[in-house]
């Protein structure tokens, strides 16, 4: 078995974490090895190109059509270039009635159900990570079996249940659902992170005399610091797109985020207005897309990667 | 509890590592589990508290108004036998594994392998704006995804507007093939993934193991049959595996671009358990839908598994 390690051993620049090497570097790398680029692989490269590009196209459509709606006061169902520029919708929809509380209330019921699944999520996942117990492995599984759970399935008993206890229409409710909804994940997300931190550092800790709090805080964190920040920002764009759950659970129009209003937004003013439509999902849009160039491709590479190659 | 009681009466040798200091590594004492609880309490409260009352709440009758609403009552399993003799329903099985075939299986699936394998030769710049445009369309919330697509195959959207420069005419799939619309939607949402996964995947294949079957004379289509294909089992029933699953419960795509119509024409299951339970109330009957939804997701996971090598079954 020599050679698988030596493979191993070799891809191992690349592997250890995909978070972050993209794709592309390792391709790089490999072409390299090769030396200069035969007239084959220039062909190779250029049909490979244009295929992109085709489908590159394909996916940018649907996209144009927002960025070009939303500064088009006259938009129609179907892209096309604006006769005149104008700012005229963003202007429409700059209120709090359309804008501004919709956009607030996600924030406080998207970072609300994040904290507490980050805050839940690395406190779990600490003992998971450090101490040996005879049901780890079997809650290990449940909760990655519980990462697959389609949360659509559970959403008529959640809506029963939280019918009974008073807390539909409740923002807390709401938030500590959306919060356990995304628990799982996060819980399996930051064990990984968490068990590539050297448990040496810690050790020196206990000896002198930390508690898990203390130890977890000011030593484990502080090195599992991009991990987390991946885990974070990845649990907040999720429950940031998610209609389904607000949807169901809320329904005053004050406490409703902006994926419930955006999907009222047509009914709500009969004619559909498209340029305004496409103005407010440009602002709603915003946060995930800024959190996406901010990290970078780390968020999906890394997202995917533990969730799909180890998984 | 045993799991979580503190060290048991020795059973067998002295531990192990006697020069770890105390505390990692070590068994879980009930105060080191301390931590896990807020995490516990969420799980069982808000998710095995309602999948634990859904297997109660399908065998009744439970309603938002009329009977079951005032006083419910145990109804056996009425509701399954109801659902599997009802022709809706069975619409709705027919095109929701039409739209996971379609959409995941085929399209999120082989769109992503294709586009995985295409970024690692294409010209760099190129391949990095077009995954970026790809990974756009996936972290885009849901609603805005659906309203994008709806305004991209309705009558007068941009798909009539391409259509027409080259003189074919309008095809207002929503209406003839609403399936066929929101399965292309949804192989635009969810491409990225799938590309990621492979893309990560491809990235871990060792170089010199191409290179040498390259020296042996293996073209680069024997390359990727033989080498890449086989390697990439793992990651490919992994990655069917999570996007059947994400695809079978996918919602507000749907729900936003035709709200399963016209005519229950892409009344995938999710939206026909949400139209009896909310629009017609009988929220037993929807969840007995739902735990039927779970069982067609827990089979093809199943399946899936099979696909893994025995090595990584464990």
């Amino acid at each position: 078995m020599t050679s698988t390690a030596a493979a191993d051993a070799a891809s191992a620049p690349a592997s250890p974490s995909a978070a972050s090497v993209p794709g592309p570097t390792t391709a790089r790398t490999r072409r390299g090895h090769k030396g200069g680029k035969g007239p084959r692989e220039r062909t190779a490269e250029l049909a490979s190109s244009l295929a992109m590009i085709v489908i590159g196209v394909a996916f940018l459509i649907p996209l144009l059509w927002v960025v070009l709606a939303s500064f088009n006061e006259s938009a129609t169902l179907s892209v096309s270039w604006p006769e005149k520029w104008s700012l005229g919708n963003f202007r429409a929809i700059w209120n709090t009635e359309t804008t501004f509380r919709p956009l607030g209330n996600s924030l406080l019921l998207c970072g609300g159900a994040t904290i507490v699944t980050m805050v839940a999520a690395v406190l779990c996942a600490y003992p998971f990570s450090r101490y040996r117990f005879a049901a780890k492995r079997p809650l290990l599984l449940t909760v990655i079996f519980a990462t697959g759970l389609p949360i659509t399935a559970i959403m008529i008993p959640v809506y029963s249940l939280f019918v009974q206890v008073n807390l539909i229409d409740s923002m807390f409710g709401a938030i500590l659902f959306l919060g356990a909804s995304s628990l799982p994940y996060a819980i399996f997300l930051t064990k990984g992170f968490m068990d590539s931190v050297p448990v040496e550092i810690e050790e020196s800790a206990w000896t002198e005399g930390a508690g898990v709090l203390r130890t977890l805080w000011s030593v484990v964190l502080p090195l599992m610091r991009s991990g987390l920040s991946v885990a974070t920002i990845f649990t907040f764009v999720g429950m940031w797109g998610n209609f389904f759950v607000p949807f169901m659970l809320l329904l005053s129009p004050d406490h409703l985020p902006a994926a419930v209003t955006l999907y009222t937004f047509s009914s709500q003013y009969g004619q559909v207005a498209y340029g305004q439509l496409a103005a407010f999902s440009i602002f709603y849009s915003l946060p995930v897309v800024a959190l996406y160039l901010i990290m970078g491709r780390s968020l999906g590479t890394g997202f995917a990667a533990a969730g799909g190659v180890k998984g | 509890m045993s799991a979580l009681a503190p060290e048991r009466p020795a059973t067998g040798p002295v531990r192990p590592r006697p020069r770890r200091p105390a505390g990692i590594g070590d068994r879980l004492t009930l105060r080191r589990a301390a931590p896990m609880i807020p995490a516990a309490v969420l799980l069982v409260l808000f998710m095995a508290g309602p999948i634990i009352y859904s297997l109660y709440l399908a065998f009744t009758d439970k309603a938002i108004r009329g009977d079951g609403a005032s006083k419910t009552s145990f109804v056996g399993v009425s509701n399954f036998t109801d659902a599997l003799t009802d022709g809706d329903f069975w619409n709705s099985v027919v095109l929701t594994i039409l739209f996971t075939l379609i959409s995941a299986v085929i399209g999120q699936n082989l769109l992503g392998l294709l586009l995985a394998v295409l970024m690692e030769r294409a010209n760099r710049v190129i391949s990095f704006a077009i995954t970026s445009i790809v990974i756009a369309a996936w972290i885009l919330p849901e609603v805005v995804a659906g309203y994008l697509l709806y305004t991209f195959f309705a009558e007068g959207g941009s798909l009539d507007g391409i259509l027409g420069l080259v003189g074919i005419p309008p095809q207002t799939l929503l209406f003839s093939a609403p399936i066929v619309a929101v399965s292309f939607a949804n192989v635009w949402r969810g491409t990225a993934f799938s590309m990621l996964v492979y893309s990560a995947a491809l990235g871990a294949i060792p170089g010199d193991v191409q290179e040498s079957a390259a020296m042996d004379g293996a073209g680069p289509m024997r390359r990727f049959t033989s080498i890449t294909l086989p390697l990439l089992r793992p990651a490919l029933a992994t990655n069917l595996m999570l996007i059947t699953l994400q695809t079978l419960s996918v919602f507000g795509l749907i729900f936003i671009m035709t709200g399963g119509g016209p005519d229950r024409k892409s009344q995938t299951l999710p939206l026909y358990m949400y139209e009896q339970a909310f629009s017609y109330g009988q929220l037993g009957y929807g969840t007995a839908v739902a735990l039927l939804l779970l069982l067609i997701g827990a089979a093809a996971s199943l399946v899936y598994l099979r696909l893994l090598p025995e090595e990584e079954k464990r």
